[in-house]
């Protein structure tokens, strides 16, 4: 027996039923360009990525597992029908738990990614209508699939996970997230400005809340570049301005209370608007101190070269990250051409685990926790052989090619600004969106570009080429022989004449030649 | 072929004997009567009475002053079997029931019956009695409703739910207008208070689980009409079939379970659509203001009362009396499973079945027809099951789905037997094993593997091989044929 008020009785009897510890869903589109974009808050890798701790009490993991899986594809309109044994990973080190935890047996873990799922409008809705005033009042009203499609990058996840229900943590609640991330690039869209507003953005402006929700608030960041203030204006004017340390930066939030009364006083709909004062040249952000590129090498549909690039940017101090990759078993990775170099010398990790694949079974899992020195660049190569596939595993556009999973970057960096603690009661959303921690560093999970890979494939019409051939061949032959074995002979009447030697006689009198 | 064998006891008080019974009591008696489906399945009805008269110890209970009473202290000393009935026979001038009522049916198995003076009558009486308290022959019919042939059966026969193994209730209450009413409903209480004991006796029928959940902004897909004379909304009984579509697609399939789910609802109604009544076809607002949909849930409108001068803050909060809405939702809970006390003559006098929410002649109605349904649902599957074989060829029967079809037909055959000996709880624990037998076989995901394995694709790819071989073949054949057809005609033409 269960009773829901606002959580969505979808996924909580989800989670009572098949024993879930923590869920975490990511369904996104496109690819974040740290370089133009700068460190991204959240990031999520192309395609989907399902993470799950279950509960102690779990007995068959997997089975639950599967379970889940094929509800959540019910849930979320997605096919994440297609995790099974061959895309699912147990990592050990990579994905903690992010809520309360008694104890971490890696054993209770399972990781899938899906790179070739796409993401669309079918997607957004269940996930609107976990929200329990909809799509009809409060901040989600903005978010319309037309508007909300159209744009570079866009990702949309749920989280799950277990929380102590006050500051005596003597119960427990479980919380759900739902975060969306979306980057609407108006600069290099052509539309030359980079001033913005919501209007302009979602076609719409907030005109109410959600009477439900305890606090709704709208942050813009406006945080001065280079020490120069009054470079931008935002209107209407906020209600408060909220300074943070946010991933190692000091930020300035704009902060919009939907809730207070006096921001709806003066106008029915609130429609933030942010102008730059002088014309900016070059969208420049600043890099960050941790990012990292992926890429296949070689040549030739035999072998190839899988290369990380990881760079640290951080002036003076090394840390180390953990990187986890999962390769399809199709590519058959050799560990002994792994090699990891850093400023031209070797890297060792500290800790490697390595699992095999086994063919149509289960993927290769790669986690290694490598330390970055300073201002440096790490390279990580290990070449693989590319497998002949049964004829009929392939996917219906096989020349399109074979998607590897992105890999999965988690580190503390340290930051260069200390962070002071945050008050979790005042703003409990924003904490835990940038939790810290200790003062010192933030965590942060990367991913890297899924890859495209190229398997050798096969010519698919040659089964009724063969089929056609050989019939041909034998029905050619058997019917030789037998029209020889059994061919009898016997004498023939000169006949009259066919039709050939009628009109041969015909030519034959024109040119005055005696007839056949 | 199906026998349903009721256990029933007549049991003569003092003064109440007729006169003309065939034999001195005690005695048995043994009435059958047919059921016809269709022109191929009957099912019998087989009543073994036995007469007899009162210990002491029934005596001085049928002493007591009101039925009520009496039914209470009778019960320790029935045969408490399911399915089984007691009816006690009281004389023509006796007190216990009040004046006009001739039979009075108890909470438990048992029934008071006035005695009529010839045994013709009683007998008559007490047919009647066992067509309310057991099983009838429409009722019966019904479960085995597509087996009978259009047009025989009347239109309430489908409404019944479907019997299954278990039953998901979901309680949801919709808040249209969350800004103008914040609604709070003590449901966990109310559950526990109203619901529990109800399912707990239905328990011996289906697992039930149950759930509740508030949904906002879940609207109505009907815009109710306003009427000036009473100042109020109306729907009207014909737009409400147009009401359930727009809402069910908010409440959410079970994800976890594959068991069927039964929604109550409870809409508060927005504030500028207050207040709302259900209308019937009559024209009249219905008094409880909520209507039910065979085979899914019910719907209850709950006006809340404006206050009387424009209140000063919105928006209004509102305690929802869960008494009155569990009531009608109780009530739909009945109807839905078809326990209905609309076709009851009118000398009945049928005891209320307090906070246990049905009687145990009810439970009983509910076994019959569930274990009649089930035992007709797994022989419809077996013989699918055989026919699919018998058309395509190609499937594989491993030896778990083989293993499930035997135990499949053992349960039903032991479910057959024990209708005929009169256990009705072993019967509709048999039926339920077979019927998940057979359902277990009947899906199982290996039969699919070669379900489909085209003829045209054989034929695609030994036809380039054999058709230009055959040709030969054939035209020296022919050859053959005309040269024997030759020499037949003229033997002697050899030199």
């Amino acid at each position: 027996v269960s009773h829901y008020r606002l959580f969505p009785k979808a996924l909580g009897r989800l989670v009572a039923a098949l024993g879930v510890r923590e869920l975490h869903l990511a369904l996104t589109q496109g690819f974040w360009r740290t370089r133009y974009w700068g460190q991204p808050p959240l990031q999520a890798p192309a395609g989907a990525e399902l993470w799950v701790w279950f509960q102690p009490t779990v007995t068959d993991v997997d089975k639950a597992w599967k379970e889940l899986s094929n509800i959540l594809s019910g849930i979320f309109c997605a096919s994440l029908n297609f995790i099974d044994s061959t895309n699912t990973v147990i990592p050990t080190a990579s994905f903690k738990p992010l809520g309360l935890a008694n104890g971490t047996d890696h054993h209770l873990l399972r990781y899938a990614v899906l790179p070739r799922e796409v993401v669309c409008t079918e997607n957004l809705t269940p996930w609107k209508k976990l929200l329990p005033c909809g799509s009809k009042a409060g901040l989600a009203v903005l978010l319309k699939a037309e508007r909300l499609f159209h744009s570079s990058y866009h990702s949309q996840a749920v989280h799950i996970r277990p929380i102590c229900r006050d500051a005596s943590c003597l119960a427990m609640s479980w919380e759900l997230r739902q975060t969306l991330t979306v980057v609407f690039d108006f600069f290099s869209s052509g539309q030359g400005k980079k001033d913005w507003s919501l209007f302009k953005m979602f076609s719409r402006t907030l005109t109410d809340t959600c009477p439900l929700a305890s606090q709704s608030k709208v942050y813009v960041d406006i945080s001065p570049k280079n020490k120069e203030k009054e470079l931008l204006e935002v209107s209407p004017p906020p209600t408060s301005v909220h300074e943070a340390i946010v991933q190692g930066d000091k930020k300035t939030y704009a902060v919009y209370d939907l809730l207070s009364p006096s921001l709806f006083n003066t106008s029915r709909s609130l429609n933030v608007q942010l102008k730059w004062k002088r014309p900016q040249d070059s969208s420049e952000m600043p890099i960050p101190i941790l990012h990292a590129q992926r890429y296949v090498g070689g040549y030739g549909l035999q072998t190839g070269e899988i290369c990380t690039l990881i760079y640290n940017t951080h002036p003076y101090r090394a840390f180390p990250v953990i990187l986890l990759e999962t390769v399809p078993w199709y590519l058959r990775l050799y560990v002994h051409t792994l090699t990891i170099i850093t400023k031209g010398k070797e890297n060792k990790p500290s800790y490697i685990h390595y699992q095999p694949a086994q063919d149509r079974r289960r993927p290769h899992l790669l986690e290694m926790l490598i330390q970055l020195p300073a201002n440096s660049v790490t390279k990580i190569t290990i070449q693989f052989e590319r497998a002949l596939l049964k004829w009929t595993e392939y996917p219906p556009d096989p020349n399109h090619g074979f998607y590897v999973g992105s890999s999965v970057l988690s580190a503390l960096v340290p930051s260069v600004t200390a962070t002071k603690d945050m008050d979790v009661e005042q703003s409990p959303l924003f904490t835990s969106l940038f939790p810290s921690s200790d003062g010192s560093s933030y965590f942060v999970r990367l991913y890297t570009e899924p890859l495209l890979v190229n398997l050798p494939t096969p010519d698919f019409s040659m089964p009724y080429n063969v089929i056609c051939l050989t019939c041909t061949v034998v029905a050619v032959c058997y019917g030789s022989f037998y029209n020889l074995l059994t061919r009898t002979f016997h004498v023939e009447e000169p006949s009259r004449g066919g039709l050939a030697k009628r009109l041969a006689n015909v030519i034959r009198k024109f040119r005055g030649v005696p007839p056949l | 072929q199906v026998r349903l064998v009721v256990p029933m006891a007549v049991v003569f008080s003092p003064g109440s004997v007729p006169r003309d019974l065939p034999r001195p009591l005690p005695f048995r008696d043994v009435q059958e009567m047919e059921i016809s489906v269709n022109l191929r399945t009957s099912v019998t009805s087989h009543y073994e009475m036995r007469y007899r008269s009162t210990t002491g110890q029934e005596e001085a209970a049928l002493a007591a002053a009101t039925a009520r009473e009496a039914d209470a202290a009778l019960h320790p000393l029935q045969d408490t079997t399911m399915g089984s009935l007691t009816m006690y026979v009281v004389p023509e001038t006796s007190s216990l029931l009040p004046q006009g009522i001739n039979v009075y049916v108890g909470k438990h198995r048992s029934a008071l019956v006035r005695a009529g003076g010839s045994l013709a009558a009683l007998q008559a009486r007490l047919r009647e009695v066992t067509q309310v308290m057991s099983f009838t022959a429409s009722s019966i019919a019904a479960t085995l409703s597509d087996r009978v042939p259009n047009g025989q059966l009347s239109p309430d026969a489908r409404r019944n739910l479907k019997s299954s193994l278990g039953y998901e209730i979901t309680f949801s209450l919709l808040n249209p207008d969350p800004k103008s009413h914040t609604v709070d409903w003590d449901i966990e209480g109310a559950v526990n208070r109203y619901v529990k004991p109800v399912l707990d006796k239905l328990s011996l029928l289906a697992n039930f689980s149950v759930d509740s959940q508030i949904l906002y902004y879940a609207v109505l897909g009907v815009t109710p009409r306003y009427d000036k004379e009473s100042s109020s909304f109306l729907l009207s009984a014909h737009s409400l079939p147009h009401v359930i579509n727009p809402v069910e697609a908010r409440l959410g399939s079970s994800a976890a379970s594959l068991y069927p789910v039964l929604n109550f609802l409870l809409y508060v109604p927005e504030r500028s659509h207050s207040p709302l009544y259900i209308q019937d076809k009559d024209g009249a607002p219905v008094s409880t203001n909520a209507f039910h949909s065979p085979r899914w849930g019910g719907i209850m409108v709950y006006n809340v009362e404006a206050p009387a001068s424009p209140p000063a803050s919105l928006p209004l909060h509102v305690d929802v009396d869960m008494a009155r809405v569990m009531e009608v939702f109780l009530a739909q809970l009945r109807l839905l499973f078809g326990l209905s006390r609309e076709e009851v003559p009118p000398e009945f006098l049928l005891e209320r079945p307090g906070n246990e929410g049905l009687a145990d002649w009810e439970l009983d109605h509910l076994l019959w027809a569930h274990t009649v349904e089930n035992i007709a649902t797994v022989s419809t599957t077996l013989t699918s099951l055989a026919q699919l074989l018998d058309k395509i060829g190609n499937i594989v029967i491993k030896d778990d789905v083989a293993s499930e079809v035997y135990r499949a037909v053992a349960s039903v055959q032991s479910a057959v037997t024990k209708l005929s000996l009169g256990h009705l709880h072993a019967a509709f624990q048999a039926s339920k094993e077979a019927v998940t037998s057979s359902e277990r076989a009947f899906f199982d995901p290996s039969l699919l593997h070669l379900l489909y394995f085209p003829d045209d694709q054989k034929f695609a790819i030994y036809i380039p091989l054999f058709l230009p071989m055959a040709v030969p073949i054939l035209l020296s054949l022919a050859k053959i044929v005309r040269e024997t057809r030759l020499r037949k005609k003229e033997p002697t033409k050899m030199d």
